[in-house]
């Protein structure tokens, strides 16, 4: 791999930019690996690069149905933060929005990592208190997070409008440190770092069987035929009862649509990320000067990666009460992505009932933010069996009724 | 915008006059029953890319609960029956093998 600098950009320069090579490799896929990863979005490969990274782990192939990055890496809204209530969620978020902080240097591969900071809005008198609680309860995790008010708010964020009429603003949750990235940046700087590992990234490439005897998995059918592997790791978010089928079990998720859109840019108005839970809607503004906007997602089970369109409507009305001077942007695009959502809201990282096959899923609406870490816990739990960030988040915590209940902390998509 | 037609009140009723009630079907487990069995009732589910059965409620209609056969990629829908059945009568079943014949019903 070469190396990403100043310099190589003057080199370049000189010889009409002519030598830069292929950020990675598309191989055909070998008949065996030591691990195979399903799905190459952002969690997949950033498990796979610390399988290599921190664990040594280099024989490994990251399978993918359409193109790297192409599902929820590349469909959300960018937040990053880390300010949840319960512990193991807290640890798991913090350690991915610290590894955020360096991941260009990491990587070289600049993502635009942006610590902007996370305001999220108190809007009812629970919110002030859940906030607070919350506050506390990040001071001590050591997350670093404060509860502010209403002039602060708007000091921070100048377009909002703290007395709507039916939700004033009466406070916030904020965390400075909490930010956005570029998000098709982070998938494409991992799967470089990957590549220049050995590792096969195979794109085009759809998972249609697991083998298994005597209850190990042994392998994978593909539309390129089968690969055999020591270790299987399901990162495939939306997709992942599909899967789980293929390899006979059931999870406790269901797969909904989420919405997001954006509208034409504007010159520089927000340079904070804002959360409104309770009227239900998000945003920030990109580099490109677009109004990033999140949505809700679908009351019902659905693969359409499209949404209903009355929760735009109804993401936008809440907007427009908050931030008045948006009334009368156009907006530009909007799409869907296909979540996984648990019962709990918290994410699955854990052994499954087939030997040596895991699973990381289970992010549902807030997944892009806790990519590194994610990745850096499900790695360790491929290579050692366990891990301290990832075993609160095991499949039998349902079974045993150890939820990490998120739902009430951050009842929202994010 | 998805529209299922209320068995109860004979109305079709439009996503914003309903609320989706999961999966339907599922076998009620009470006390003394196993973890597996308690689990299975209250977490797992089947998660279905194609045919699905659901529970719905005409929450602002006229507030009853019922079952729909929906395709979950396509939001073709296949027929909505009375939610007291613990399976789908056989006009359902036709109806889902009329436009999906390789379809096999979940165990």
């Amino acid at each position: 791999m070469r190396r990403y600098s100043a310099f190589a950009i003057a080199r370049e320069a000189l010889r009409h930019h002519k030598g830069w090579e292929r950020a990675w490799r598309s191989p055909e896929p070998r008949p065996r690996y030591d691990a195979i990863i399903v799905g190459a979005g952002g969690h997949g490969l950033a498990t796979a690069y610390f399988l290599g990274k921190n664990h040594g782990l280099k024989n490994v192939a990251i399978i993918e149905k359409g193109w790297l990055g192409g599902g929820n890496t590349g469909r959300n809204t960018t937040i990053i933060r880390s300010n949840y209530l319960q512990d193991p969620s807290a640890a798991i978020y913090e350690k991915a929005r610290s590894l955020y902080e360096t991941i260009s240097q990491d990587l070289n591969y600049n993502v635009m990592f942006s610590p902007r900071g996370v305001i999220m809005l108190a809007q009812t008198h629970h919110e002030v208190r859940g906030y607070q609680r919350t506050a506390h309860a990040n001071a001590l995790q050591g997350v670093q997070t404060e509860w502010i008010g209403p002039e602060r708010v708007k000091e921070l964020c100048p377009i909002i409008n703290l007395d709507g009429p039916r939700y004033p603003v009466l406070g916030g949750l904020w965390q400075a440190r909490g930010g956005t990235a570029r998000h098709d940046a982070v998938a494409w700087g991992y799967a470089r770092a990957c590549s220049a590992m050995g590792m096969d990234i195979i794109q085009q490439c759809e998972v249609t069987g697991v083998r298994s005897s005597n209850g190990q998995v042994m392998g994978v059918e593909t539309t390129k035929g089968p690969i055999d592997c020591d270790k299987l790791g399901v990162v495939v978010a939306g997709h992942s009862g599909v899967l789980a089928e293929m390899a006979g079990f059931r999870l406790p998720i269901e797969s909904v649509s989420l919405q997001a859109l954006v509208s034409e840019p504007i010159k520089p108005c927000m340079d904070v990320v804002v959360m409104a839970n309770t009227v239900h809607g998000y945003m920030s503004q990109s580099d490109k000067g677009e109004m990033v906007i999140g949505g809700g997602t679908d009351g019902y089970n659905n693969y359409t990666q499209r949404g209903s369109f009355h929760h735009v409507e109804e993401t936008v009305r809440a907007l427009i009460e908050t931030f008045p001077m948006i009334s009368r942007l156009k907006m530009l695009r909007q799409w869907g992505g296909i979540v996984d959502v648990t019962g709990d809201r918290s994410p699955i990282i854990s052994k499954t009932p087939l030997g040596n096959c895991f699973i990381n899923c289970g992010w549902g609406t807030g997944g892009f933010k806790a990519i590194p870490g994610s990745g850096w816990a499900m790695a360790e739990l491929m290579a050692k069996g366990g891990s301290t960030l990832a075993d609160a988040f095991s499949l039998d915590r349902f079974r045993e009724g150890r939820f990490i209940d998120e739902s009430v902390a951050a009842g929202v998509a994010h | 915008m998805l529209i299922l037609d209320c068995p109860c009140c004979g109305r079709a009723a439009d996503e914003t006059e309903l609320e989706g009630g999961g999966e339907a079907h599922l076998t009620r487990f009470g006390p003394g029953a196993s973890d597996d069995d308690f689990e299975r009732y209250l977490f797992l589910r089947g998660n279905p890319k194609g045919v699905h059965f659901e529970r719905w409620r005409h929450a602002y209609g006229c507030g009853k609960w019922f079952l729909a056969a929906r395709c979950t990629t396509t939001l073709e829908v296949f027929g909505t029956y009375a939610a007291q059945t613990t399976a789908p009568p056989p006009e359902i079943v036709a109806a889902i093998k009329a436009r999906r014949p390789n379809w096999e019903a979940p165990v």
